[in-house]
């Protein structure tokens, strides 16, 4: 009898959400700095994979002979002042950067809808003190936290991660929490619960999946801000630590040379702002896409 | 409104308490003691020293009194700067950061804000199209990429503008400062364009317009005041950033602020100093928050209601 009835409603949101996709997708298309936006991220995304085979040297490979040179034919965007290629240097720096974005993102996205959705469903008490938290933690200085926080427990990226998620996670658990409180209020929930299915089941299999288009329009927005945090605090020096390398740490040893070497800190400040970019058009675009009102309370 | 005030301000305790707290345990509980330099110290005089600060009592002993002395105003000693209060170093640093913070601000709701009311005023057209792309630059721009280039290119260059300091030489103050104020301009700029849009679409402008009165007092007297309301609710997060920003900016200009401070005292594990700023920084930012909050409930007679105040 449950099986059939969720079944049945299984075939419901699979047809409702297949066109509400598809019908998402041609307005995206329609949006050609989304689409630029996305198809230079596909770009950068498949060279940082392919960084181990595709760059043109080796990571730890130097000429300290050869110095600090200006772009050429051989190494395209030069030198540093070790003789190690600017170009593979930004391209494992990328798979830093990207991987942090998507790594920090993907912690805040799983704390964020987990804490909105048992908020928003479960409402009462329950409700108000969770989000009490977040406007207690959403009042507390952030940043200088972070910036304690890498310089008390040492400059791991783990923790950097931790640090990250743990900020972003709080607009996240905000826009779930509405989105859930309006769904809960639904028929096909209602419906849900009349055949007795359970309180995470309703939450995992209905309210989630129907909450999906904010929560995908913010994750796009959040790891910009995500890439730019790690990068603010590289720059600071409290982030990613030699020998591994991020682009806030390519700016961070460009400014330092700048005057005589100018393409050090014009490479990887180009490819840092290229993603950004994409991603924040890609994340405007999917906006109108998927038609999510701008509040964000 | 003052009963507003009065909650507000009560709900911004809870807050500060927690941070100090948090702060002062972190830092308790972080490997490595401001004593630990470059030369091993000899025990007795590690001794006398922690008996100085107070640190060879129990944790939570020396919590209560860094809390007690905090309630009059005293953030201790520096550890790292004998003989200096970390209530003397914010005093020496707060003013150029608090100056620059300013400036930014200024540069934001000055630039920000004419672009995006600019914008709104002709929807889809070269000039929208133009300061809106433009905005999107600045936030794709991090500070620590766009001060540096800036230096490069005025500073450098083009040799217009000293490229580092605060205060010394004639017009070293334009460069951080636009610096600091770019991003959020950008912000500010797409923040009052969609509040604009959305207010010029209303009734009561079209009443307005109607009643004969001239284009410029519909848009500045009418539109602006409900227009801006997204813009004010942002300047409390703007604050917060441009705070944590100055850290940034500092460095790269070689400014002697308090976010230079901060940094250098992470750095030195100079307990007193890391807590000392990020206290003052918090009750800062919560500070700014709540006159953000009160300001927004001021213009927006709805909010106000809503939120209980009555007089």
């Amino acid at each position: 009898m449950t099986s059939q009835a969720e079944n049945l409603t299984n075939i419901d949101q699979f047809e409702s959400g297949r066109s509400l996709w598809q019908d998402a997708w041609s307005r995206l298309k329609r949006n050609k700095l989304a689409i630029i936006g996305l198809s230079l991220l596909i770009f950068i995304g498949l060279v940082c994979i392919l960084t181990p085979w595709i760059a043109p040297y080796s990571y730890e490979h130097q000429n300290l002979a050869l110095g600090a040179t200006p772009p050429s034919a051989q190494h395209w965007f030069g030198t540093d002042n070790l003789g190690r290629d600017l170009m593979t240097r930004v391209m494992y720096g990328g798979r830093v950067s990207l991987a942090v974005g998507l790594i920090a993102t993907a912690v805040a996205l799983t704390i964020g809808v987990t804490w909105g959705a048992i908020a928003g469903y479960t409402g009462g008490k329950v409700d108000t003190i969770m989000m009490r938290l977040v406007d207690i933690i959403y009042a507390l200085p952030f940043m200088i936290f972070i910036v304690l926080l890498m310089v008390v427990f040492g400059r791991s990226l783990l923790l950097l991660f931790l640090a990250i998620g743990a900020v972003e996670w709080l607009t996240m658990a905000r826009i779930v929490r509405g989105q859930v409180q309006t769904l809960r209020q639904l028929e096909f929930v209602e419906a849900a619960i009349s055949i007795g299915l359970s309180k995470a089941t309703i939450i995992r299999r209905h309210i989630i999946p129907n909450a999906l288009g904010p929560v995908i329009v913010y994750t796009t927005l959040t790891i910009p801000n995500v890439m730019l945090l790690e990068a603010f605090l590289s720059f600071l020096g409290l982030g990613i630590q030699p020998p591994q390398s991020s682009w806030g740490v390519l700016i961070s040893n460009g400014v330092e040379g700048m005057e005589e070497y100018p393409w050090l800190l014009i490479f990887p400040g180009l490819a840092l702002s290229i993603v950004l970019f994409s991603l924040n058009f890609l994340g405007d675009g999917l906006r109108d896409a998927l038609d999510v009102r701008a509040s964000k309370d | 409104m003052l009963r507003f005030i009065f909650t507000r301000l009560l709900q911004a305790i809870p807050v500060l308490l927690v941070v100090i707290t948090v702060t002062f345990f972190l830092v308790r509980f972080a490997p490595g003691g401001p004593f630990d330099g470059e030369r091993k110290v000899d025990p007795s005089v590690l001794k006398a020293l922690e008996a100085q600060y107070n640190l060879d009592q129990p944790l939570i002993t020396q919590y209560f009194s860094y809390l007690g002395d905090l309630i009059q105003g005293d953030l201790g000693p520096s550890f790292k700067y004998p003989g200096r209060s970390v209530n003397e170093l914010i005093g020496a640093g707060f003013p150029i950061t608090a100056e620059l913070g300013i400036y930014a601000i200024l540069v934001a709701l000055a630039i920000g804000g004419c672009a995006g009311v600019l914008s709104a005023l002709k929807p889809n057209s070269t000039r929208d199209y133009v300061s809106m792309s433009a905005a999107m630059i600045g936030i794709c721009m991090p500070a620590f990429l766009l001060g540096p280039l800036l230096i490069l290119i005025f500073g450098i260059w083009l040799e217009w503008l000293p490229v580092s300091g605060w205060g010394d030489l004639p017009g070293d103050k334009v460069l951080p400062s636009l610096t600091l104020g770019a991003v959020y301009a950008a912000y500010v700029a797409r923040l009052s364009r969609g509040g604009m849009l959305e207010v010029l679409s209303q009734d009561y402008i079209r009443t307005a317009r109607a009643k004969g009165l001239p284009e410029h007092v519909v848009i500045l007297k009418h539109g602006l005041r409900a227009g801006m309301l997204p813009v004010v609710a942002y300047l409390g997060p703007a604050f917060a950033g441009i705070l944590s920003g100055s850290f940034v900016i500092e460095s790269v200009f070689q400014i002697h602020g308090l976010g230079r401070f901060y940094v250098l005292a992470a750095f030195n594990r100079d307990y007193t100093l890391i807590m000392g700023c990020t206290v003052f920084l918090a009750a800062l930012i919560i500070l700014f928050n709540l006159f953000s909050d009160v300001l927004a409930a001021y213009l927006n007679p709805r909010l106000r209601s809503q939120l209980g105040g009555k007089s």
